[in-house]
């Protein structure tokens, strides 16, 4: 039973982690985009 | 132009519909399959760790697939579905990586033994790793992508003697396609196959979060030369 309980808590823990990873960087690079095109527009004004 | 690095109501939906595929596989899992004979209740590892192992196998296809596509076009989208799929492909063969040891050490006494079906899908996992490598080299972006493309197709040689190394040298690995026919009770049959397609669609998922982040990475690259050029 602990082995059982071993592997599928692995599971979960690294699905777990790689799709927050995967949020995270995803709206890290959002802000970083809305940032960069509103630098964009003041430039170009 | 359609911003692809945004992901619509359609992405959350498939989110739910994951969620709700996965709480179905697990109450078949532990509530409703019957309790395998000899191995007992370790054996319901079983279940999450041949669903894994088919997203991992599937994600190399689509590289591979992916990478021919680029290879012939050279078209960046081809590129980005490649780096995606193999990322995901990574995670869930380190999770097949990570389950069998601990399947075979309450099935066959040992953590590990260097039998063909293991041999080959630690060479596999391997590969994929250094391949995750390249992409995150600080090479030039068409250059990388080109060798990232003709790894993806040289590399993909692994899955199928994976695949088959059990129909032809294994000794110890469970058989679960015996001529032809499944060898698994129709019950865990259809117990499989939910968790396959609990994996599938988070593969989907997962999937279209990375390809969306590179179409991003790539719009920031686009507004930072724009701004490179005000500069100068």
């Amino acid at each position: 039973m602990n082995y059982l309980f071993a592997a599928y808590m692995a599971i979960w823990i690294l699905i777990f982690v790689y799709t927050l990873y995967l949020g995270h960087r995803q709206s890290n690079l959002t802000k970083e985009l809305e940032l960069l095109k509103t630098a964009l527009k003041e430039k170009s004004r | 132009m359609k911003n692809r690095g945004v992901l619509g109501i359609g992405h959350n939906i498939l989110g739910v519909i994951t969620f709700l595929v996965m709480s179905l596989a697990l109450y078949m899992i532990f509530m409703w399959v019957p309790e395998e004979a000899t191995m007992g209740p370790v054996q319901k590892i079983f279940y999450f760790h041949v669903g894994t192992a088919w997203i991992g196998f599937f994600a190399f296809f689509i590289v591979f697939i992916a990478s021919i596509a680029y290879l012939r076009t050279k078209e960046r989208k081809w590129d980005i579905l490649a780096e995606a799929s193999a990322e995901i492909g990574v995670v869930f063969i380190t999770l097949v990586i990570i389950t069998g040891p601990i399947w075979a050490r309450s099935a066959w006494n040992t953590w590990w033994t260097w039998e063909p079906r293991l041999t080959t899908s630690l060479i596999l996992w391997f590969i994929y790793i250094a391949y995750v490598l390249v992409r995150a080299s600080a090479m030039e972006s068409e250059k990388k992508a080109r060798l990232a493309a003709i790894f993806g197709i040289i590399g993909f040689i692994d899955v199928p003697i994976v695949f088959l190394s059990i129909k032809f040298w294994s000794l110890n690995h469970p058989f679960l396609i015996e001529n032809g026919k499944m060898n698994l009770d129709p019950d865990m049959f259809k117990t499989l196959m939910v968790s396959v397609l609990t994996f599938t669609l988070l593969y989907v998922y997962l999937l279209q979060k990375g390809m969306a982040i590179s179409y991003i990475r790539d719009e920031i690259n686009s507004i930072k030369g724009k701004l490179r050029e005000k500069f100068d």
